[in-house]
Protein backbone atom coordinates (compact mmCIF):
# COMPACT_ATOMS: atom_id res chain seq x y z
CA UNK A 1 0.00 0.00 0.00
CA UNK A 2 1.24 3.42 -1.04
CA UNK A 3 1.05 6.07 1.44
CA UNK A 4 -1.40 8.16 -0.21
CA UNK A 5 -3.76 5.37 0.18
CA UNK A 6 -3.52 5.41 4.31
CA UNK A 7 -3.17 9.50 5.04
CA UNK A 8 -5.77 10.33 7.33
CA UNK A 9 -5.98 13.83 4.89
CA UNK A 10 -4.04 14.33 1.73
CA UNK A 11 -3.37 17.34 0.13
CA UNK A 12 -2.27 17.43 -3.64
CA UNK A 13 -0.87 20.65 -4.70
CA UNK A 14 -4.23 22.21 -3.03
CA UNK A 15 -5.19 26.31 -3.16
CA UNK A 16 -7.23 28.74 -2.73
CA UNK A 17 -8.51 31.74 -4.28
CA UNK A 18 -10.28 34.81 -3.39
CA UNK A 19 -10.72 37.52 -6.18
CA UNK A 20 -7.84 37.32 -8.24
CA UNK A 21 -5.21 36.97 -5.13
CA UNK A 22 -4.43 33.33 -3.73
CA UNK A 23 -4.45 33.05 -0.14
CA UNK A 24 -2.49 29.82 -0.18
CA UNK A 25 -2.09 27.43 -3.31
CA UNK A 26 0.36 24.52 -4.36
CA UNK A 27 0.02 22.82 -0.70
CA UNK A 28 1.27 19.27 -0.45
CA UNK A 29 0.23 17.71 2.79
CA UNK A 30 -0.37 14.68 4.36
CA UNK A 31 -0.85 13.25 7.64
CA UNK A 32 -0.73 9.41 8.81
CA UNK A 33 -2.11 7.58 11.70
CA UNK A 34 -0.25 8.67 15.09
CA UNK A 35 1.67 11.64 13.19
CA UNK A 36 2.12 15.04 14.12
CA UNK A 37 2.40 17.72 11.47
CA UNK A 38 2.79 20.80 12.50
CA UNK A 39 1.78 24.02 10.07
CA UNK A 40 3.93 27.70 10.61
CA UNK A 41 4.26 30.61 8.66
CA UNK A 42 3.36 34.54 9.76
CA UNK A 43 0.19 35.90 9.83
CA UNK A 44 -1.63 35.70 6.43
CA UNK A 45 0.49 32.96 5.27
CA UNK A 46 -2.27 30.60 4.43
CA UNK A 47 -2.12 28.27 7.27
CA UNK A 48 -5.56 28.15 8.89
CA UNK A 49 -6.69 28.26 5.31
CA UNK A 50 -4.88 25.33 4.43
CA UNK A 51 -6.41 23.47 7.86
CA UNK A 52 -9.89 24.60 6.38
CA UNK A 53 -8.73 23.02 3.19
CA UNK A 54 -7.73 19.61 4.58
CA UNK A 55 -10.88 19.84 7.00
CA UNK A 56 -13.05 20.37 4.08
CA UNK A 57 -14.60 23.35 5.56
CA UNK A 58 -13.16 25.18 2.16
CA UNK A 59 -12.83 23.53 -1.05
CA UNK A 60 -9.51 24.29 -2.98
CA UNK A 61 -10.17 26.07 -6.38
CA UNK A 62 -6.92 24.14 -7.49
CA UNK A 63 -5.53 21.01 -6.65
CA UNK A 64 -7.44 17.95 -4.43
CA UNK A 65 -7.94 17.49 -0.40
CA UNK A 66 -9.16 13.56 0.24
CA UNK A 67 -10.04 12.27 3.57
CA UNK A 68 -9.90 8.80 4.11
CA UNK A 69 -13.49 7.40 4.65
CA UNK A 70 -15.63 7.54 7.67
CA UNK A 71 -12.77 9.65 9.60
CA UNK A 72 -13.83 11.31 12.48
CA UNK A 73 -12.35 14.69 12.94
CA UNK A 74 -11.83 16.66 16.16
CA UNK A 75 -11.45 20.41 15.42
CA UNK A 76 -9.83 22.87 17.79
CA UNK A 77 -10.66 26.49 15.80
CA UNK A 78 -8.80 29.72 15.93
CA UNK A 79 -12.40 31.21 17.82
CA UNK A 80 -15.53 31.14 18.72
CA UNK A 81 -18.34 33.35 17.67
CA UNK A 82 -20.63 32.92 21.19
CA UNK A 83 -22.94 35.49 21.37
CA UNK A 84 -22.95 36.62 25.27
CA UNK A 85 -26.80 35.81 25.06
CA UNK A 86 -26.36 32.08 24.68
CA UNK A 87 -26.58 30.74 27.76
CA UNK A 88 -23.96 28.05 27.23
CA UNK A 89 -22.28 25.85 29.67
CA UNK A 90 -19.03 24.03 29.32
CA UNK A 91 -20.80 20.36 29.64
CA UNK A 92 -23.06 21.64 27.21
CA UNK A 93 -20.27 23.03 24.96
CA UNK A 94 -18.73 19.45 25.04
CA UNK A 95 -22.02 17.91 23.65
CA UNK A 96 -21.98 20.06 20.43
CA UNK A 97 -21.59 17.67 18.07
CA UNK A 98 -21.81 14.54 19.91
CA UNK A 99 -23.60 13.29 22.69
CA UNK A 100 -21.10 12.57 25.15
CA UNK A 101 -22.24 10.98 29.34
CA UNK A 102 -21.21 12.63 32.20
CA UNK A 103 -18.48 10.94 33.10
CA UNK A 104 -16.75 11.09 29.57
CA UNK A 105 -17.59 15.08 30.23
CA UNK A 106 -15.28 15.08 33.19
CA UNK A 107 -12.96 12.83 31.53
CA UNK A 108 -11.48 14.44 28.75
CA UNK A 109 -11.84 18.34 31.09
CA UNK A 110 -9.67 15.77 33.49
CA UNK A 111 -6.85 15.47 30.24
CA UNK A 112 -7.11 19.34 29.76
CA UNK A 113 -6.60 20.81 32.94
CA UNK A 114 -10.20 21.81 33.45
CA UNK A 115 -11.97 19.95 35.15
CA UNK A 116 -13.62 22.37 37.49
CA UNK A 117 -14.77 24.67 34.75
CA UNK A 118 -17.55 22.02 33.71
CA UNK A 119 -20.34 23.45 34.72
CA UNK A 120 -18.21 27.60 34.26
CA UNK A 121 -20.43 30.04 31.37
CA UNK A 122 -18.65 29.26 28.28
CA UNK A 123 -18.16 32.98 28.39
CA UNK A 124 -16.65 33.79 31.50
CA UNK A 125 -14.33 31.73 30.47
CA UNK A 126 -10.60 33.37 30.01
CA UNK A 127 -8.72 32.49 27.10
CA UNK A 128 -6.49 30.10 28.34
CA UNK A 129 -9.49 28.17 29.95
CA UNK A 130 -11.46 28.44 26.81
CA UNK A 131 -8.73 26.62 24.34
CA UNK A 132 -8.54 23.86 27.26
CA UNK A 133 -11.69 23.06 27.11
CA UNK A 134 -12.49 23.66 23.38
CA UNK A 135 -9.23 20.81 23.43
CA UNK A 136 -11.70 18.36 25.49
CA UNK A 137 -14.48 18.85 23.48
CA UNK A 138 -12.54 17.72 19.86
CA UNK A 139 -10.34 14.64 22.36
CA UNK A 140 -13.93 13.41 23.63
CA UNK A 141 -14.99 12.85 19.92
CA UNK A 142 -12.14 10.35 20.10
CA UNK A 143 -11.45 11.40 16.36
CA UNK A 144 -9.30 9.85 14.36
CA UNK A 145 -7.63 13.52 13.08
CA UNK A 146 -7.18 15.96 15.38
CA UNK A 147 -7.04 19.98 14.09
CA UNK A 148 -5.55 22.43 15.52
CA UNK A 149 -5.56 26.09 15.43
CA UNK A 150 -3.44 27.89 17.39
CA UNK A 151 -4.26 25.62 20.59
CA UNK A 152 -1.76 27.45 23.09
CA UNK A 153 -3.13 31.39 22.12
CA UNK A 154 -4.09 32.59 25.45
CA UNK A 155 -2.32 30.38 27.30
CA UNK A 156 0.50 30.80 29.91
CA UNK A 157 3.60 29.50 29.82
CA UNK A 158 3.74 26.55 32.00
CA UNK A 159 -0.10 26.00 30.29
CA UNK A 160 1.52 25.80 27.05
CA UNK A 161 4.03 22.98 27.97
CA UNK A 162 1.12 21.11 29.70
CA UNK A 163 -0.98 21.37 26.32
CA UNK A 164 2.17 20.78 24.10
CA UNK A 165 2.79 17.36 26.44
CA UNK A 166 -1.12 16.86 26.39
CA UNK A 167 -1.00 16.42 22.33
CA UNK A 168 1.87 14.17 22.24
CA UNK A 169 0.13 12.05 25.04
CA UNK A 170 -2.96 11.98 23.08
CA UNK A 171 -1.29 10.89 20.09
CA UNK A 172 -0.32 8.21 22.16
CA UNK A 173 -3.65 6.95 23.72
CA UNK A 174 -6.16 7.67 20.48
CA UNK A 175 -3.04 6.90 18.12
CA UNK A 176 -5.15 9.78 16.01
CA UNK A 177 -3.16 11.67 13.54
CA UNK A 178 -2.83 15.43 14.30
CA UNK A 179 -2.44 18.71 12.38
CA UNK A 180 -1.61 21.63 14.68
CA UNK A 181 -0.87 25.07 13.51
CA UNK A 182 1.47 27.05 15.47
CA UNK A 183 1.91 31.04 14.97
CA UNK A 184 4.26 30.86 17.77
CA UNK A 185 6.85 30.87 15.74
CA UNK A 186 9.86 30.21 18.33
CA UNK A 187 7.76 26.81 20.01
CA UNK A 188 7.40 23.95 17.52
CA UNK A 189 5.97 21.48 18.65
CA UNK A 190 8.28 19.25 20.76
CA UNK A 191 7.16 15.77 19.08
CA UNK A 192 6.25 17.10 15.92
CA UNK A 193 7.10 14.27 12.75
CA UNK A 194 6.76 17.26 10.16
CA UNK A 195 6.75 21.07 10.21
CA UNK A 196 5.86 22.60 7.32
CA UNK A 197 6.25 26.42 6.93
CA UNK A 198 3.79 28.56 5.22
CA UNK A 199 4.03 31.94 3.05
CA UNK A 200 1.51 31.84 0.85
CA UNK A 201 2.99 28.23 -0.40
CA UNK A 202 5.05 25.56 1.33
CA UNK A 203 8.18 27.74 1.73
CA UNK A 204 10.24 24.51 3.56
CA UNK A 205 9.49 21.62 5.54
CA UNK A 206 10.62 18.80 7.46
CA UNK A 207 11.83 17.39 11.21
CA UNK A 208 11.78 20.79 13.22
CA UNK A 209 15.45 20.97 13.45
CA UNK A 210 15.81 20.70 9.75
CA UNK A 211 13.35 23.40 9.48
CA UNK A 212 14.91 25.35 11.68
CA UNK A 213 18.13 25.62 9.93
CA UNK A 214 16.69 25.80 6.51
CA UNK A 215 17.86 29.33 4.74
CA UNK A 216 14.19 29.56 3.25
CA UNK A 217 12.76 29.59 7.14
CA UNK A 218 15.82 31.48 8.03
CA UNK A 219 14.89 34.06 5.57
CA UNK A 220 11.05 34.54 6.27
CA UNK A 221 11.50 34.55 10.20
CA UNK A 222 14.86 36.29 9.86
CA UNK A 223 18.34 34.51 11.37
CA UNK A 224 18.00 34.79 14.70
CA UNK A 225 15.00 32.96 14.94
CA UNK A 226 17.24 29.65 13.61
CA UNK A 227 19.45 29.91 17.40
CA UNK A 228 15.79 30.34 19.04
CA UNK A 229 15.22 27.06 18.22
CA UNK A 230 16.87 24.64 20.55
CA UNK A 231 16.40 21.31 20.78
CA UNK A 232 15.62 20.41 24.74
CA UNK A 233 14.82 17.97 26.97
CA UNK A 234 12.81 19.40 29.86
CA UNK A 235 12.52 18.13 33.06
CA UNK A 236 9.13 18.81 34.69
CA UNK A 237 6.55 16.63 35.60
CA UNK A 238 4.29 18.88 36.85
CA UNK A 239 3.82 22.44 36.08
CA UNK A 240 2.23 25.36 38.36
CA UNK A 241 -1.39 27.11 38.12
CA UNK A 242 -2.31 30.12 38.59
CA UNK A 243 -3.83 30.06 42.02
CA UNK A 244 -0.61 28.45 43.19
CA UNK A 245 -2.08 24.72 42.37
CA UNK A 246 0.06 22.02 41.08
CA UNK A 247 -0.91 20.21 37.96
CA UNK A 248 0.72 17.09 36.90
CA UNK A 249 1.58 15.87 33.33
CA UNK A 250 -1.45 13.31 33.39
CA UNK A 251 -3.53 16.45 34.52
CA UNK A 252 -4.80 15.97 37.92
CA UNK A 253 -4.49 18.76 40.41
CA UNK A 254 -3.01 19.02 43.75
CA UNK A 255 -2.62 22.32 46.38
CA UNK A 256 1.44 22.11 46.16
CA UNK A 257 3.98 20.11 44.27
CA UNK A 258 5.09 18.22 47.99
CA UNK A 259 8.37 18.53 46.73
CA UNK A 260 8.49 16.42 43.65
CA UNK A 261 10.83 19.16 41.94
CA UNK A 262 13.08 15.78 41.03
CA UNK A 263 13.96 16.00 37.72
CA UNK A 264 13.57 13.49 35.14
CA UNK A 265 13.96 12.77 31.18
CA UNK A 266 10.75 11.46 29.23
CA UNK A 267 11.45 8.41 27.11
CA UNK A 268 9.96 9.35 24.20
CA UNK A 269 12.47 9.81 21.37
CA UNK A 270 13.64 13.37 22.81
CA UNK A 271 12.84 15.38 19.41
CA UNK A 272 11.75 18.11 22.18
CA UNK A 273 12.22 21.60 20.65
CA UNK A 274 11.32 24.11 23.16
CA UNK A 275 11.92 27.88 22.67
CA UNK A 276 14.47 29.85 24.63
CA UNK A 277 12.31 33.07 24.80
CA UNK A 278 15.03 35.19 25.92
CA UNK A 279 17.06 34.54 22.89
CA UNK A 280 13.93 35.47 20.81
CA UNK A 281 13.52 38.32 22.31
CA UNK B 1 -65.45 31.69 20.24
CA UNK B 2 -63.85 32.88 17.96
CA UNK B 3 -66.65 34.61 16.80
CA UNK B 4 -65.08 37.74 18.97
CA UNK B 5 -62.58 39.67 16.76
CA UNK B 6 -60.58 40.27 20.13
CA UNK B 7 -60.48 37.02 21.58
CA UNK B 8 -59.31 36.02 17.47
CA UNK B 9 -56.54 38.54 17.89
CA UNK B 10 -55.85 36.85 21.02
CA UNK B 11 -55.47 33.36 20.17
CA UNK B 12 -53.49 34.55 16.68
CA UNK B 13 -51.35 36.44 18.60
CA UNK B 14 -50.18 33.83 20.93
CA UNK B 15 -49.79 31.53 18.42
CA UNK B 16 -47.06 33.81 16.81
CA UNK B 17 -45.71 34.66 19.76
CA UNK B 18 -45.16 30.51 20.47
CA UNK B 19 -43.18 30.21 17.66
CA UNK B 20 -41.15 33.74 17.21
CA UNK B 21 -39.68 32.99 20.93
CA UNK B 22 -37.77 29.92 20.16
CA UNK B 23 -36.64 31.60 16.58
CA UNK B 24 -35.94 34.96 18.04
CA UNK B 25 -33.22 33.29 20.30
CA UNK B 26 -31.97 32.38 17.15
CA UNK B 27 -32.08 35.50 15.70
CA UNK B 28 -30.36 36.94 18.99
CA UNK B 29 -27.58 34.70 19.46
CA UNK B 30 -26.55 34.61 15.75
CA UNK B 31 -27.21 38.26 15.38
CA UNK B 32 -29.46 38.21 12.75
CA UNK B 33 -31.53 40.84 13.28
CA UNK B 34 -31.19 43.47 10.22
CA UNK B 35 -32.01 39.99 8.85
CA UNK B 36 -35.45 40.12 10.35
CA UNK B 37 -35.87 43.77 9.97
CA UNK B 38 -34.99 42.92 5.85
CA UNK B 39 -37.28 40.06 5.79
CA UNK B 40 -40.42 42.08 7.34
CA UNK B 41 -39.67 45.60 5.25
CA UNK B 42 -39.45 42.65 2.23
CA UNK B 43 -43.00 41.70 3.31
CA UNK B 44 -44.81 44.96 2.00
CA UNK B 45 -43.83 43.83 -1.41
CA UNK B 46 -45.71 40.22 -0.88
CA UNK B 47 -48.57 42.43 -0.03
CA UNK B 48 -48.53 44.31 -2.96
CA UNK B 49 -47.83 41.23 -5.16
CA UNK B 50 -50.98 39.59 -3.14
CA UNK B 51 -53.20 41.97 -4.38
CA UNK B 52 -51.92 42.58 -7.65
CA UNK B 53 -52.48 38.41 -8.60
CA UNK B 54 -55.18 38.53 -5.97
CA UNK B 55 -54.04 35.35 -3.95
CA UNK B 56 -53.56 35.08 -0.02
CA UNK B 57 -51.30 37.67 1.75
CA UNK B 58 -49.77 35.62 3.88
CA UNK B 59 -48.72 32.95 1.07
CA UNK B 60 -47.47 35.85 -1.48
CA UNK B 61 -45.79 37.38 1.84
CA UNK B 62 -44.04 33.98 2.84
CA UNK B 63 -43.07 33.43 -0.90
CA UNK B 64 -41.46 37.04 -1.12
CA UNK B 65 -39.71 36.57 2.25
CA UNK B 66 -38.26 33.18 0.69
CA UNK B 67 -37.09 34.78 -2.11
CA UNK B 68 -35.72 37.25 -0.58
CA UNK B 69 -33.30 35.17 1.79
CA UNK B 70 -32.44 32.96 -1.24
CA UNK B 71 -31.04 35.81 -2.81
CA UNK B 72 -29.41 37.02 0.39
CA UNK B 73 -27.13 33.34 0.69
CA UNK B 74 -26.31 33.85 -3.38
CA UNK B 75 -25.49 37.49 -3.34
CA UNK B 76 -23.13 36.35 -0.03
CA UNK B 77 -21.54 34.05 -1.54
CA UNK B 78 -20.04 36.50 -4.61
CA UNK B 79 -18.40 38.84 -1.98
CA UNK B 80 -19.76 41.97 -3.52
CA UNK B 81 -20.69 43.67 -0.52
CA UNK B 82 -20.44 43.03 2.85
CA UNK B 83 -23.28 41.26 4.52
CA UNK B 84 -24.99 44.35 6.20
CA UNK B 85 -24.54 46.41 3.61
CA UNK B 86 -26.66 43.84 0.96
CA UNK B 87 -29.50 43.06 3.92
CA UNK B 88 -29.98 47.15 4.04
CA UNK B 89 -29.61 47.12 -0.10
CA UNK B 90 -32.42 44.22 -0.11
CA UNK B 91 -34.33 45.55 2.95
CA UNK B 92 -34.57 49.41 1.43
CA UNK B 93 -35.46 48.44 -2.07
CA UNK B 94 -38.22 45.44 -0.99
CA UNK B 95 -40.15 47.83 1.37
CA UNK B 96 -39.61 50.92 -1.29
CA UNK B 97 -40.65 48.29 -4.76
CA UNK B 98 -43.73 47.50 -2.49
CA UNK B 99 -45.13 51.00 -1.12
CA UNK B 100 -44.50 52.09 -4.76
CA UNK B 101 -46.74 49.06 -6.20
CA UNK B 102 -49.49 50.25 -3.40
CA UNK B 103 -49.50 53.51 -4.62
CA UNK B 104 -49.75 52.62 -8.14
CA UNK B 105 -52.50 50.23 -7.61
CA UNK B 106 -55.55 52.83 -7.56
CA UNK B 107 -58.50 50.37 -7.66
CA UNK B 108 -57.53 48.72 -4.43
CA UNK B 109 -57.61 50.71 -0.91
CA UNK B 110 -55.02 49.55 1.30
CA UNK B 111 -54.69 50.19 4.90
CA UNK B 112 -51.38 51.16 4.96
CA UNK B 113 -51.30 51.90 8.33
CA UNK B 114 -52.35 48.55 9.32
CA UNK B 115 -49.75 47.11 7.56
CA UNK B 116 -46.96 48.86 9.04
CA UNK B 117 -48.16 48.76 11.95
CA UNK B 118 -50.55 45.93 12.83
CA UNK B 119 -54.29 45.71 12.87
CA UNK B 120 -55.90 43.06 15.34
CA UNK B 121 -59.68 43.87 13.67
CA UNK B 122 -58.13 42.55 10.67
CA UNK B 123 -57.72 38.75 11.74
CA UNK B 124 -59.68 36.37 9.93
CA UNK B 125 -60.35 32.62 11.47
CA UNK B 126 -58.19 31.50 7.97
CA UNK B 127 -55.23 33.91 9.69
CA UNK B 128 -55.76 31.61 12.90
CA UNK B 129 -55.59 28.34 11.00
CA UNK B 130 -52.33 29.55 8.95
CA UNK B 131 -50.90 30.71 12.32
CA UNK B 132 -51.10 27.43 13.51
CA UNK B 133 -50.50 25.59 10.86
CA UNK B 134 -47.42 27.57 9.57
CA UNK B 135 -46.08 27.81 13.40
CA UNK B 136 -46.40 23.95 14.29
CA UNK B 137 -44.30 23.25 11.28
CA UNK B 138 -42.35 25.45 11.78
CA UNK B 139 -41.67 24.70 15.48
CA UNK B 140 -41.33 20.57 14.28
CA UNK B 141 -38.87 21.82 11.54
CA UNK B 142 -36.79 23.55 14.32
CA UNK B 143 -36.85 20.97 16.61
CA UNK B 144 -35.65 18.29 13.59
CA UNK B 145 -32.65 21.13 13.17
CA UNK B 146 -32.25 22.37 16.65
CA UNK B 147 -28.94 20.42 17.18
CA UNK B 148 -27.49 20.78 14.31
CA UNK B 149 -28.44 24.75 14.04
CA UNK B 150 -27.27 24.79 17.32
CA UNK B 151 -23.70 23.64 16.61
CA UNK B 152 -23.46 25.79 13.46
CA UNK B 153 -24.45 29.14 15.78
CA UNK B 154 -21.27 28.23 18.07
CA UNK B 155 -18.78 27.93 15.32
CA UNK B 156 -20.24 27.53 11.82
CA UNK B 157 -16.27 25.85 11.20
CA UNK B 158 -16.63 24.20 13.85
CA UNK B 159 -19.85 22.20 12.85
CA UNK B 160 -18.12 22.18 9.12
CA UNK B 161 -15.21 20.57 10.41
CA UNK B 162 -16.70 17.93 12.28
CA UNK B 163 -19.43 16.59 9.87
CA UNK B 164 -22.47 19.03 9.91
CA UNK B 165 -23.38 21.25 7.04
CA UNK B 166 -23.94 24.62 8.72
CA UNK B 167 -24.54 26.20 5.36
CA UNK B 168 -28.02 24.08 4.46
CA UNK B 169 -28.63 24.17 8.03
CA UNK B 170 -28.66 28.09 7.72
CA UNK B 171 -31.14 28.03 5.04
CA UNK B 172 -33.65 25.94 6.56
CA UNK B 173 -33.37 28.67 9.49
CA UNK B 174 -33.95 31.52 7.07
CA UNK B 175 -36.61 29.92 5.39
CA UNK B 176 -38.44 29.30 9.36
CA UNK B 177 -38.10 33.00 10.11
CA UNK B 178 -39.51 34.47 6.73
CA UNK B 179 -42.78 32.05 7.14
CA UNK B 180 -42.89 33.49 10.89
CA UNK B 181 -42.91 36.58 9.37
CA UNK B 182 -45.63 36.57 7.33
CA UNK B 183 -47.76 34.73 9.36
CA UNK B 184 -46.87 37.90 11.76
CA UNK B 185 -47.78 40.52 9.99
CA UNK B 186 -51.53 41.04 10.47
CA UNK B 187 -50.26 41.10 14.56
CA UNK B 188 -47.14 43.29 14.73
CA UNK B 189 -47.17 44.83 11.16
CA UNK B 190 -44.13 45.02 8.91
CA UNK B 191 -41.87 47.69 11.06
CA UNK B 192 -41.76 45.80 13.88
CA UNK B 193 -41.90 42.14 13.75
CA UNK B 194 -38.16 41.62 14.06
CA UNK B 195 -39.42 43.08 17.80
CA UNK B 196 -41.50 40.08 19.13
CA UNK B 197 -38.53 37.99 17.90
CA UNK B 198 -36.29 39.74 19.74
CA UNK B 199 -37.03 41.63 22.79
CA UNK B 200 -38.46 38.10 24.73
CA UNK B 201 -34.99 36.43 23.72
CA UNK B 202 -33.21 39.29 25.14
CA UNK B 203 -35.46 39.67 28.07
CA UNK B 204 -35.42 36.04 29.35
CA UNK B 205 -31.18 35.68 29.07
CA UNK B 206 -30.64 36.60 32.54
CA UNK B 207 -33.44 33.82 33.84
CA UNK B 208 -32.19 31.10 31.52
CA UNK B 209 -29.31 28.54 31.90
CA UNK B 210 -29.50 26.32 28.95
CA UNK B 211 -30.38 27.40 25.32
CA UNK B 212 -33.49 25.33 25.63
CA UNK B 213 -34.50 26.79 29.01
CA UNK B 214 -34.50 29.77 27.05
CA UNK B 215 -36.63 29.19 23.77
CA UNK B 216 -39.34 28.38 26.04
CA UNK B 217 -39.36 31.33 28.43
CA UNK B 218 -39.37 33.92 25.52
CA UNK B 219 -41.80 32.12 23.84
CA UNK B 220 -43.97 32.57 27.18
CA UNK B 221 -42.70 36.34 27.77
CA UNK B 222 -43.81 36.94 24.20
CA UNK B 223 -46.89 35.69 24.56
CA UNK B 224 -47.50 37.69 28.06
CA UNK B 225 -46.30 40.62 25.72
CA UNK B 226 -48.61 39.62 23.19
CA UNK B 227 -51.88 39.28 25.88
CA UNK B 228 -50.89 42.54 27.51
CA UNK B 229 -50.15 44.69 24.50
CA UNK B 230 -53.78 43.31 22.49
CA UNK B 231 -55.63 44.41 25.87
CA UNK B 232 -54.26 47.78 25.99
CA UNK B 233 -54.76 48.31 22.12
CA UNK B 234 -58.35 47.31 23.15
CA UNK B 235 -58.45 49.86 26.11
CA UNK B 236 -56.56 53.21 24.29
CA UNK B 237 -57.55 52.62 20.56
CA UNK B 238 -53.98 51.90 20.01
CA UNK B 239 -52.34 50.25 17.02
CA UNK B 240 -51.78 46.71 18.11
CA UNK B 241 -47.84 46.19 16.84
CA UNK B 242 -46.89 48.89 18.53
CA UNK B 243 -48.73 48.20 21.92
CA UNK B 244 -47.30 44.71 21.78
CA UNK B 245 -44.31 45.37 21.77
CA UNK B 246 -44.28 48.77 24.34
CA UNK B 247 -45.47 45.50 26.60
CA UNK B 248 -42.57 44.04 25.39
CA UNK B 249 -40.00 46.13 26.39
CA UNK B 250 -41.59 46.79 29.58
CA UNK B 251 -41.22 42.89 30.46
CA UNK B 252 -37.84 43.37 28.64
CA UNK B 253 -36.94 46.40 31.55
CA UNK B 254 -38.00 44.56 34.27
CA UNK B 255 -35.55 41.89 33.79
CA UNK B 256 -32.71 44.60 33.54
CA UNK B 257 -33.75 44.83 37.49
CA UNK B 258 -31.80 42.61 39.66
CA UNK B 259 -34.07 41.15 42.59
CA UNK B 260 -31.74 41.37 45.03
CA UNK B 261 -30.98 44.98 44.41
CA UNK B 262 -35.10 45.51 44.40
CA UNK B 263 -35.07 43.92 48.23
CA UNK B 264 -32.26 45.93 49.50
CA UNK B 265 -34.01 48.83 48.11
CA UNK B 266 -37.42 48.33 49.94
CA UNK B 267 -35.13 47.45 53.03
CA UNK B 268 -33.35 50.33 52.79
CA UNK B 269 -36.19 52.52 52.15
CA UNK B 270 -37.82 50.94 55.19
CA UNK B 271 -35.44 51.11 57.66
CA UNK B 272 -35.05 54.80 56.34
CA UNK B 273 -38.85 55.43 57.38
CA UNK B 274 -37.37 54.28 61.24
CA UNK B 275 -36.16 56.74 63.55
Amino acid sequence: MTKSETSLVKLDRAGIQKGTDWLVRGVDLSVEAGEIVTLIGPNGSGKSTTAKMALGIMKPNEGRAVRSRGLTVGYVPQKLSIDWTLPLSVRRFLRLTNPLTDAECVEALEKTGAKRLIDAEMRSLSGGELQRVMLARAIARAPGLLVLDEPVQGVDYAGEIAIYDLISEIRGTLGCGILMISHDLHVVMAAADQVICLNGHVCCRGTPSDVSQNVNYQALFGARSGTALAVYEHHHDHVHLPGGKVQHIDGSLCSDCLGEHHEHDHGDDGAEVQLERQNAR
Amino acid sequence: MLDDFFTRALVAGIGVALVAGPLGCFIVWRRMAYFGDTLSHAALLGVALSLLLSINTTLAVGAVSVVIAMLLVLLRRNDTLSSDALLGLLSHSALALGLVCLAFMTWVRVDLLGLLFGDILAVTRIDIALIYAGGGIVLMVLALIWRQLFAATVSPDLAAGEGLRPERTELIFMILTAIVIAISLKIIGALLITALLIIPAAAVRRLSATPEQMAVLAAIIGSASVVGGLYASLNYDTPSGPSIVVAAVVLFTLSLVPGGLLVKWMRTNRSGDQP
